[in-house]
């Protein structure tokens, strides 16, 4: 469990268009890694690259190397799916089977890989995910009614328990809260923070202070103009990108002055 | 309602009486066509029913065929349960198959392709699908039908003997089958194409293959999409006149032999054979085979529609 990822000079292409240029990058395991830049700069591109959803999109393809604690992730013989089952991800809009119970749904990776385990291993995995993601006080008197009869923060929350029921190396989440409210919103960030004691975790945010909140390190996106390639700017532990970064681009872009 | 309209009223905007008309006109249209539609259906209940009465008063000698009403009717009711069941036990997994290859397997160029031909042949009419049947299919399912005989003969569905012709219930099922499909798989298609991409990646990222994930995610959203085109399907099927007039000569048996060269008709065929040449009572008998038909067609679509709402709440309408 909990694995580093390491990218080295990964270009990311649509068809044609080189959405992400040469990003370098190294992501230790156990820790909070913000994504962050402005919009267009391809941090969702980027990190839907790690668990290779990025190539769901016809025509969508990959650059370079990328690893999952060595082992290459686009390697020949490398089956996506594979990869899927050991990479989590979490949406930016809850996206819960809604023809699933609240029970299914946390076990719907577990049905995919397989595993035969008993009525009362289940319910203890169902539980055990659902705690993980500060749900199961509100749901353990409904876990058969559909998942998509809770709330927003709710739903998010669902998701998470259901991406960490397959306990998976490393959990993605793309701009989680951006779609809540802020007593949501402070959930799943508190929430994040007892996640990364056991998983690697990649977040991409909108909002600097959850950034700033709830990560150990934050990159930098940034794009020159529409039609260019984004690129990784910085990254850094984030205190040093909030109080000192390196580049002039991130100051401007962390202290507002962006644009 | 009583409107203000002696109030000196300045400051309303002028755009807003114009609006409320335009509801009221739509409202009014709405509930009017609505209504219309129960009008016009209660009317055909009723001219029905008005034209059945005589031939369930009549004693048996007068009907055709010299029996009671149910040993007339009786038969057909089967003929067109079967024929029709035997389409859409063929034709739903093969229309679900192949809308799920044109959405979510076929090239793109190839799917716009199939989609087109697709709709084209929902577009042909009946009774060339019926000459189809019997000109074609028949005789080239000989072998085939001798062969279910030779080797499946012990299931009753099959135990012969083979007409000569050909022309046998299954091959009416066959032939009703093709001729549905198209309409089950446009309907399955154009649902499966509307399944959220939100979930079909939900299942992706969580580890599924495009099998698991269509199992996880497009089944279960286009599932009532299924149904409806099916009861479509199933509609056509049972209304089903020529295709079923051309290859079968009823012989008002009820029976599950599928091959063999006594078959019962369908309500819809035998009207349409037998409605020249009865005069009477007799014509009577056939509109009270209608009413039947009449009958069954909304008990399906009840049952369709309550099988769609029965798992409402999971549907993700919400
Ligand atoms: N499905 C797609 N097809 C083609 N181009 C895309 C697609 N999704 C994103 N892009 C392009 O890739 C670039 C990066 O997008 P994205 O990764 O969504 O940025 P961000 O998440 O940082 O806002 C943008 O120029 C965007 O237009
Ligand atoms: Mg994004």
């Amino acid at each position: 469990m909990s694995k580093a990822v390491h990218a080295k000079n990964l270009n990311i292409y649509y068809g044609s268009f080189l959405a992400v240029e040469g990003v370098d990058i190294e992501i230790k395991p156990k820790t909070v890694t913000a994504l962050i830049g402005p919009s267009g700069c391809g941090k969702s591109t980027f990190l839907r690259s790690i668990n290779r959803m990025h190539e769901v999109i016809p025509g969508a393809r990959v650059e370079g190397s990328l690893t999952l604690d060595g082992k290459e992730l686009y390697g020949p013989g490398v089956d996506p799916v594979g990869v899927r089952r050991q990479i989590g991800m979490v949406f930016q809009r809850p996206n819960p089977f809604p023809t699933m119970s609240i029970y299914e749904n946390v076990i719907a990776g577990q049905k995919l890989n397989n595993k035969r385990a008993g009525k009362k291993a289940t319910d203890e995995l169902v539980e055990r995910s659902l705690r993980g993601a500060n749900l199961w006080n509100e749901v353990k008197d409904r876990l058969d009614k559909p998942g998509s009869g809770l709330s927003g923060g709710q739903q998010q929350r669902l998701c998470i328990a259901r991406a960490i029921a397959v306990q998976p190396d490393v959990l993605l989440m793309d701009e989680p809260c951006s779609a809540l409210d802020p007593i949501s919103t402070l959930a799943i960030e508190d929430l994040i923070n007892e996640l990364k004691t056991d998983y690697t975790i990649v977040i991409v945010t909108h909002n600097m202070q959850q950034a700033a909140r709830v990560s150990d390190f934050t990159g930098f996106f940034n794009i020159e103009g529409t039609g260019k390639p984004g690129h990784l700017v910085e990254m850094d532990e984030t205190k040093t990108i909030f109080s000192q970064p390196k580049q002039k681009a991130t100051e401007d872009y962390v202290s507002g002055r962006f644009g | 309602m009583s409107a203000p309209t002696t109030t000196p009223t300045t400051v309303t905007p002028s755009t807003r009486p114009v609006r409320q008309l335009g509801d009221r006109i739509f409202a009014g249209s709405a509930t009017g066509a609505g209504v219309l539609i129960l009008i016009v259906l209660a009317g055909v209940a009723v001219f029905l029913i008005a034209q059945a009465i005589p031939a369930f008063t009549a004693s048996p000698e007068e009907l055709p065929g010299g029996r009671n009403l149910a040993v007339y009717i009786g038969p057909l009711v089967f003929g067109t349960l079967l024929s029709a069941l035997i389409a859409l036990v063929i034709a739903t997994p093969l229309a679900v198959c192949v809308a799920l290859f044109i959405t979510h397997y076929a090239p793109r160029r190839l799917a716009q392709g199939l989609g087109y031909v697709v709709d084209l042949l929902a577009a042909v009419p009946s009774i060339v699908y019926g000459l189809w049947g019997v000109a074609v299919l028949a005789p080239a399912s000989l072998p085939f039908m001798t062969w279910l005989q030779d080797y499946l003969g012990w299931i009753p569905l099959f135990a012969g003997p083979v007409s000569a012709t050909g022309r046998t219930m299954l091959v009416v099922g066959v032939t009703l089958a093709v001729m549905i499909l198209p309409i089950i798989t446009a309907v399955s298609r154009e649902v499966f194409l509307q399944t959220p991409k939100l979930h079909e990646e939900a299942a992706l990222a969580l580890g599924a293959t495009r099998w698991e994930m269509i199992r996880m995610a497009v089944l279960p959203f286009g599932r009532s999409g299924i149904i409806s085109g099916a009861m479509l399907g199933l509609g056509r099927a049972l209304g089903e006149t020529m295709a079923v007039a051309i290859i079968l000569s009823g012989s008002g048996i009820i029976t599950f032999n599928l091959i063999s060269s006594s078959n019962p008709s369908s309500i819809a065929a035998n009207i349409a054979l037998q409605f020249p040449d009865s005069t009477g009572v007799a014509v009577n008998t056939l509109i009270a085979s209608g009413l039947v038909l009449f009958v069954i067609t909304l008990l399906v679509n009840s049952i369709a529609r309550w099988i769609i709402n029965r798992r409402r709440e999971f549907s993700g309408a919400n």
